[in-house]
């Protein structure tokens, strides 16, 4: 177990700096996430035009796995169509999951590859996107990944 | 070695942990520093081989069979439930129920004796610091019963507001129910002043015991409790198996909890009999080998002596909170002058859950979360906490370890 693999300095730096984050005046979207057991809250706003995810921004408290990929989650989706956020959600998926074949395609969200050792830290790490999906999904009901 | 030594006379704390199996372990290739005995504590090796041995050797159902093993097995099972009275000073081993832990004995009090006698307007009294098992099957029984659940207020130390409790006696008040030692801050109640005020007023009493009893002596008959529950497996005995004590006269008050074999004396299609106390209250086949493990948890309890680890674990929570404070951005949630050996802590900049895995990747096993008491995360503010809880083979060099990790997390993710 090597912590440098989780705690890249990528995923520090996104927990530092979080971009993207507060509220978002002309959100068309919006879902809460939250992880009661680790204390994690989160809220995600969406701006889409047609089908495309002009602006995100999102806002909460976490640890420094759920903080950066929701920051890191808001730089890659942005600009990009519904069926392509449901694609990245998809590869991200997998990353912290299975296997990190594909991550090399994923640009700075790579950086999250470290935490699938960390089998207690993956629900940290997709917390944002299963907020995301739901936002876009028009949920009512707050979304977990406990 | 010298960092090992208890500044208690006499007690051999590097003599103590070789008891424990668990504790010889490197994790991530460090020395495990267990600080998780709020949670769950590790075993000596006599109460892992009073189970195995029961396992081995005795095992068959009790109260049944006239074979030899099933007399040993009964003899070891009951033999465990006449420790449990000892240990606790309760006036008879029909007031010892053998239940799963202490969440069962909650609800089976809140079902047996709480559902037949409360009704709408009537009010339960818990405190602001309470474990979700000592609120959630009250919570239940309100919305059974038409009952109201009352709150008992702390202040900013995490001390329960005795004067403000006192005011939330009233006459519809039916059931009190409070935790003698709190999990998340560690706040020892005064109990008995608490527990005489609700007899006072004719007010059944709930002491949830589970984080008192590894570390202070409990004698029930001095308390005058009407109920008192706690768990082996927070005093070094196994899981799955708790006591309920409960006053006999209430017990023999009670209709039954569950329906099963063991609890009857007879059956038949026009109705059946209820079996002697405690044995109503424990249908089905019991958890045999834990209530033997805890007979052992109980004997090695009371050969290392309470007074002594209770005076060893000070020293620790001494030692923990005065190094603690030299952590920069270091706050400590739950600072009740009469604590129990935890400490409860959030670091500036630093998620709790992130020092969980930092902590545990050089070896320091601590709690993070919320601790099943997010009614206190609430009220401080809080979404989590970090927590080091000590039992009676901790050494002040694992806090020192503690420490270490803590800043190394900090300089690492702050």
């Amino acid at each position: 177990m090597d912590l440098a693999d989780l705690y890249r300095d990528v995923i520090v730096d996104h927990n530092r700096s979080p971009r993207n984050r507060g509220q978002l005046a002309g959100a068309t979207h919006s879902a809460l996430g939250n992880n009661p057991l680790c204390g994690d809250q989160l809220r995600v706003d969406v701006d889409v035009a047609g089908d495309v995810i002009r602006d995100l921004k999102f806002e909460g408290s976490g640890c420094a796995i759920s903080t950066a990929s929701a920051s890191l989650m808001s730089e890659a989706v942005k600009g990009k169509s519904r069926a392509e956020a449901a694609e990245l959600f998809g590869a991200v998926h997998r990353m912290l999951t299975s296997d990190a074949a594909g991550a090399a395609t994923l640009g700075k969200l790579a950086a999250l590859a470290g935490v699938r050792e960390f089998p207690a830290r993956v629900k940290c790490a997709s917390l944002c996107w299963h907020t995301l999906n739901a936002a876009l999904a028009g949920s009512a009901a707050p979304v977990t990944t406990e | 070695m010298a960092a090992v030594q208890s500044i208690v006379p006499g007690f051999d704390v590097a003599r103590l942990r070789a008891d424990f199996p668990a504790l010889a372990r490197r994790i991530n290739g460090h020395p495990l520093a267990y600080l998780d005995n709020a949670a769950s504590s590790q075993q000596p090796a006599t109460v892992i081989d009073a189970v195995a041995d029961y396992a081995r050797s005795h095992h068959a159902n009790v109260h049944r069979g006239v074979h030899t093993l099933s007399q040993e097995a009964t003899a070891l099972f009951e033999g465990a439930r006449e420790r449990v009275r000892q240990f606790i000073n309760a006036a008879s081993i029909a007031e010892i129920v053998f239940v799963r832990g202490t969440t069962e004995a909650i609800n089976l009090v809140a079902q047996a004796h709480g559902r037949p006698r409360l009704g709408a307007g009537d009010e339960i009294v818990v405190s602001q610091l309470e474990h979700h098992s000592n609120i959630v099957p009250w919570q239940i029984l309100c919305s059974q019963t038409g009952a109201t659940l009352r709150v008992a207020p702390i202040d900013r130390r995490g001390v329960v507001e005795f004067d403000a409790y006192l005011k939330l006696l009233g006459p519809r008040t039916r059931i009190v129910a409070l935790a003698h030692v709190s999990n998340a801050l560690g706040t020892v109640l005064p109990i008995a002043d608490f527990v005489a005020a609700a007899r006072e007023r004719g007010i059944t009493t709930v002491v949830d015991g589970a984080q008192a009893v590894p570390h202070l002596p409990v004698d029930v008959q001095a308390l005058a409790s009407d109920f008192y529950a706690f768990s082996a497996h927070k005093m070094y005995g196994p899981t799955g198996i708790g006591v309920l004590h409960a006053r006999e006269s209430l017990l023999a008050a009670m209709p039954p909890w569950q329906g099963g074999g063991d609890m009857i004396l007879s059956v038949s299609f026009a109705g059946s009999t209820w079996n002697h106390l405690p044995h109503r209250f424990e249908a089905g086949t019991p958890n045999i080998g834990g209530a033997i493990g805890l007979g052992a948890a109980i004997d090695y309890l009371g050969a290392v002596g309470l007074a002594r680890i209770a005076a060893h674990e000070r020293d620790l929570l001494e030692y923990a909170t005065a190094r603690l404070a030299t952590v920069d951005g270091l706050m400590l949630v739950g600072t009740a002058p009469h604590k129990s050996s935890l400490v409860s802590f959030t670091v500036e900049g630093v998620h709790p859950h992130d020092l969980g895995t930092v902590l545990d990747s050089r070896g320091v096993a601590v709690r993070t979360g919320h601790h099943c008491a997010m009614p206190v995360m609430e009220f401080f503010g809080v979404p989590a906490t970090a927590r080091a809880s000590f039992g009676l083979y901790n050494t002040r060099a694992e806090i020192d370890a503690l420490i270490d990790a803590l800043l190394h997390a900090i300089r690492m993710l702050r």
